[in-house]
């Protein structure tokens, strides 16, 4: 499998990040090296094993339902590029 | 005093030979005159540094000191720390204060120790040469014999490992994902061990790869590392994959010894490419282990060669979307445009370097519509297979010997042509970040040219103290005394 | 008979799933401390956890898997002892992770069904496909500035139920009836208050057309409607849009909509439009969630008894017929109040005059069930009146409209105003006597086999005791005395 340009403006638009084409075209072989790289993974037998998606092997621990946090907006917003009042600001949303 | 251990400094503190405050200053003067040319520190905390030094005099005195109280160290500046900016070595975090505290540090805190400064990593801990930082590459205080080339510090925790090497820090904080604490030790000639995964907590730390992060001790002895790992370690109720369990003394088993231990040597890892130094340098380590009464035994880790390409599917596909709350919102970076997507995409353009940008795609691609059964899916299946090498490997032995890179620290500029040359730094490293099992780098030579190589001990989950004695006993036996030429005197 | 829209090709069914969201009823937020109560000043009720902070971790609530759960048992579905959280990957404002945590592929609850009822008494079964728990999104406003929209994050963490069905759903009626029985469950469990104004409970609907015997067409996802009436108009008018889209040759495009209520139509949703490749993958931040057995059947045992279960039971138990068993059951607080007035009475009686005189009063007062015009247990007390004959039915209606004007309890009432039913024979054929003498001319039409007067003079002696003559005594005397 192999990127063309027209993925990797994908990839960037799901990802949130602009990209030039200069950028694109940097990106595409970069990546293209990186997946050329793991595409050794396809010689590996993998029938019947399950997939591991953690690094930990026990069962979630739940905690008690109990209001502990919060009520704290100052330091929520402290840190805001953009507030009005103790809202966050952003560019008006369109829906 | 800059040589100093920590164990030592703590003797001298306990003795009133010498006191936090003189022991604090004496380390920001060092800070202020190395830093600004290794760059091992993103920002320097002086002023705080001396309060906590004065308050650590009060519990020498008063008789509540631990064996860390009063010792200047380095945070890594992936541990966010209340009132301090954290940068992750980003520019999408060049403006953030924590409002809060992250576990470790706050142990740290809490357990006496005088913090420096915050120090520098590869942007988001994405590296092994501390080169992607937007605040600056590191310099290594090593230099090859008769030569001033700059060379790395490893990575990500460079700025942790130069701070240290350079005696600009008694010792220092890191995270390891694939490899970032152990590799940056062995670049130094310091010894470093990424615990168990789940035995220090992640809470706090800007997450790279969740799966993977784990904090660890980073020191210029293992002995350091077991006072450090002692105070960082513990279970913790606000990471639902922190470990439940007690935490030993790890002190206590670096007298252990390794007589009657099975150590397993991996044949999959003498890899073609490897420097043959290295490999020379993993036979003595057989040897010393051999000597005082270790049995040795060949084992097969059968899926090691694959560890690296699992390695670059999984953390990026954690990363794409661990990355996605930099988005100038709420915190942090903020470039603005015409709506909210067009103030997304520049933030996140400006905000992020190659290296992270080059990851976020990356993940985003392997997890994407069709593409994640080929890519995310296999990984984790053969991740599985990683598990059962290592599994299977303790089931007959107690501890495995590697080497813990395949090269001494490099030049600065050196490797950088493409991604996949530099991401092979990490071959050793990544299996057990994978497997989630405890792996330690303990410095045990020196290459031709005068640069300090590691060996890497991997032990079973949850049994750093097998890990800490293995290491011991190669230390004891290598000696390794060697000094790095850029140093606080 | 089956519901169809006419188009100009001829009849169209329409098939509708609902996915609703309902709000978990707990202290704090799914996977983080802060409260979890609607309301609040503009993010106040955030953790750092919530805002998606750097190095924030979730811990899951304990109480919020026991509330999917008991759900899960009140829809009769499959509890999965394994389950798993995933992240749903996508950008928007009041998402500050920049990801939901979800579950996806191994959800905490299984398939289940759902029995509702139409209009003509049908009973159907609609089936679910499974329930999930997942995080609730943060408010984006966007009429607070002319250029900004804001954002409040007091919502974002708090745990949903995501409850999908299949797509069993044929008409506007049983997607009502639908949503209908899913608020009233969730609320006899205590799980959710299925408050749709304050957006406790939400669904996405996703309809389709097609021509009877047709497999499915391309459904189109309206989301986030707020209400049954809604619910129902939007499936209407979304069918019959898709019907005008194939009948003028074009194709139903996949998509997600937006019901207007005010235009009474849907429209597309642009700003979701790219947003569709979610990148699901395990949430490494969360261990699987695992369930013991035992821990489920204690909270099965401690379930409430649910509506369905109720109705049967108080036709049983009561010898009540089924629809008025569903009236009662509508809601938990009126089951329980008509129990309370029903239990150790005539439940016939009982559920006639809370169909009736009661929820008449309640209307009228603007009361409700829970804080009725009349308590259960005074209303219990007057038909005691009635039923040992203290006072008669008659009597007894303007004792509880006096009940309800002023409070008092019925005996108090009967007693001060003297109402008690008049069984003495003597008292009751002197008034037949003294009515009859009044009334010669009368009395001889019914002679002449006028035979409808009868009435009349029971209702003059009725008048004549002030009501409160026993009407069989009375009956029987004036019949006597008339010969
Ligand atoms: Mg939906
Ligand atoms: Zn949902």
């Amino acid at each position: 499998m192999s990127l063309d340009a027209a993925t990797v403006r994908r990839i960037a638009k799901l990802a949130r990040i602009r990209v030039n084409d200069e950028e694109v075209s940097t990106l595409q072989n970069e990546l293209n090296a990186i997946l050329g790289y793991v595409e050794q993974l396809g010689e590996v037998n993998v029938d019947g094993v399950e997939p591991l998606s953690g690094g930990a092997q026990m069962a979630l621990r739940q905690r008690e339902d109990q209001v502990t946090d919060g009520d704290m907006a100052e330091k929520i917003l402290a840190n805001a590029p953009d507030r009005i009042g103790n809202f966050f600001a952003v560019p008006k949303v369109v829906e | 005093m800059f040589d100093l251990t920590l164990a030592g400094a703590a003797k001298a503190l306990k003795a009133k030979e010498i006191s936090a405050v003189e022991l604090t200053s004496a380390y920001n003067e060092a800070v202020a005159a190395l830093n600004p040319r290794l760059n091992a520190y993103i920002t320097t905390t002086p002023e705080l540094a001396l309060e906590q030094a004065k308050a650590a005099d009060a519990r020498l005195a008063d008789g509540s000191a631990t064996p860390l109280t009063g010792i200047p160290i380095a945070m890594k500046d992936l541990f966010c720390t209340e009132g301090v900016r954290t940068t992750a070595g980003s520019a999408i975090l060049e403006p953030f204060v924590p409002p809060y505290e992250s576990t470790v540090s706050g142990k740290l805190k809490a357990a006496g120790a005088v913090m420096l400064g915050k120090a520098n990593l590869d942007e988001f801990a994405m590296g092994s040469s501390n080169i992607t930082s937007f605040y600056g590459a590191v310099e290594n205080p090593w230099k090859r014999q008769g030569s001033e080339a700059k060379l790395v510090p490893g990575g990500s925790s460079g700025g942790s490992a130069a701070a240290v090497a350079a005696r600009i820090a008694i010792a220092a904080t890191g995270t390891d994902t694939g490899g970032s604490i152990r590799q940056p030790a062995a670049f130094t000639g310091l010894a470093g061990i990424k615990p168990t995964y789940g035995r220090c907590s992640r809470f706090g730390v800007v997450a790279f790869a969740s799966s993977l992060d784990q904090p660890g001790p980073m020191a210029r002895n293992v002995e350091d590392n077991a006072l450090l790992l002692n105070a960082m370690a513990g279970f913790d109720a606000k990471d639902s994959t922190s470990a439940d369990r007690a935490v030993p003394d790890f002190t206590a088993s670096l007298t252990r010894g390794v007589k009657g231990l099975k150590i397993g040597i991996p044949k999959e890892y003498r890899l073609e490419g490897t420097n043959p130094e290295i490999l020379a340098l993993w036979d003595k380590g057989i040897e010393w282990l051999q000597a005082q009464g270790a049995e040795i035994v060949e084992i097969s880790l059968p899926h090691t060669k694959y560890g690296l390409a699992v390695y670059y599917i999984v953390a990026p596909a954690e990363a794409s979307s661990n990355l996605a709350r930099y988005d100038g919102v709420r915190y942090g970076k903020r470039v603005d445009g015409a709506d909210l997507i067009d103030l997304y995409e520049r933030s996140r353009a400006e905000g992020f370097g190659a290296e992270v940008k080059r990851r976020i795609m990356i993940g985003t691609y392997v997890l994407s519509h069709g593409y994640y059964d080929a890519y995310y899916l296999k990984a984790q299946k053969v991740r599985n297979l990683i598990l059962k090498d290592f599994t299977d490997a303790f089931g007959q032995v107690d501890a495995i010997l590697t080497p813990t890179a395949p090269s001494a620290a490099f030049g600065l500029g050196e490797k950088m042509d493409d991604p996949v040359t530099m991401y092979l730094n990490d071959v050793f490293t990544v299996p057990a970040s994978l497997a989630g099992v405890p792996a330690m780098s303990v410095p045990a030579g020196l290459s031709a040219d005068g640069l300090p190589l590691g060996l890497q001990v991997i032990g079973k989950h949850f049994d750093e103290e097998t890990v800490f004695a293995v290491s011991a006993a190669i230390e004891n036996a290598a000696g390794f005394s060697a000094l790095p030429e850029v140093r606080a005197k | 008979m089956a519901y169809t829209l006419e188009g100009s090709t001829g009849a169209w069914e329409v098939v509708v799933g609902l996915e609703v969201h309902a709000q978990v009823i707990s202290q704090s937020k799914l996977f983080s401390g802060a409260s979890a109560t609607y309301g609040g000043a503009p993010n106040a009720h955030v953790s750092f956890i919530d805002a998606g902070f750097p190095g924030m971790l979730p811990v899951i609530n304990k109480e919020c898997v026991a509330q999917a759960v008991r759900t899960g048992l009140g829809l009769k579905a499959q509890i999965n002892l394994f389950s798993r959280f995933d992240r749903k990957n996508y950008f928007y404002a009041d998402l500050p992770q920049g990801y939901q945590i979800s579950q996806f592929a191994h959800p905490i609850v299984g398939t289940g069904t759902v029995e509702i009822e139409l209009q003509d008494g049908t009973i159907k079964h609609i089936g679910i496909t499974r329930l999930h728990l997942e995080q609730d999104a943060g408010k984006s406003m966007h009429d607070q500035h002319p250029s900004k929209s804001v954002v409040d994050l007091n919502r974002a963490g708090v745990g949903l139920m995501e409850i999908v069905s299949e797509p069993d759903i044929r008409s506007p009626e049983e997607a009502g009836a639908y949503l209908r029985k899913i608020r009233q469950i969730v609320r006899y469990l205590g799980t959710c208050d299925g408050n749709m104004e304050e957006g406790s409970m939400r669904a996405d609907v996703n309809v389709s057309v097609r021509k009877p015997g047709e497999a499915f067409r391309t459904r189109c996802e309206i989301k986030n409607v707020n209400s049954v009436r809604f619910v129902m108009h939007a499936v209407e008018a979304e069918a019959l849009r898709q019907i005008e889209v194939w009948e003028s040759g074009g194709e139903v495009v996949q998509e997600t909509r937006l019901y207007d209520p005010a235009k009474g139509e849907t429209r597309s949703m642009r700003s979701k439009e790219d947003a569709h490749d979610y990148r699901y993958f395990p949430e490494p931040d969360l261990l699987p969630l695992v369930l013991e057995q035992g821990w489920v059947d204690g909270l099965k045992a401690a379930l409430p008894e649910l509506p369905d279960e109720k109705r049967a039971r108080f036709c049983a138990e009561y010898g009540i017929p089924f629809y008025d068993a569903g009236v009662l059951v509508a809601d938990q607080a009126t089951a329980d109040f008509y129990e309370t007035v029903a239990k150790g009475r005539d439940g016939k009686l009982a559920a006639n005059w809370i169909s009736g005189d009661f929820f008449a009063a309640m209307n009228r007062t603007g009361k409700s069930i829970e804080n009725p015009p009349v308590s259960a247990a005074d209303l219990g007390a007057l038909l005691d009146l009635i039923t040992d004959k203290t006072i008669n039915g008659r009597i007894a209606k303007d004792v509880f409209e006096e009940m309800v004007e002023t409070g008092k309890a019925p005996g108090a009432i009967v007693e001060e105003k003297g109402l008690r039913q008049v069984t003495d024979t003597g008292a009751i054929d002197a008034a037949v006597t003294k009515v009859l003498d009044e009334n010669q001319d009368k009395v001889a039409e019914y002679k002449s086999g006028k035979d409808k007067l009868f009435g009349f003079f029971v209702g003059q002696v009725m008048k004549a005791m002030q009501g409160k003559g026993n009407p069989a005594l009375v009956n029987e005397a004036v019949k006597k005395q008339l010969g």
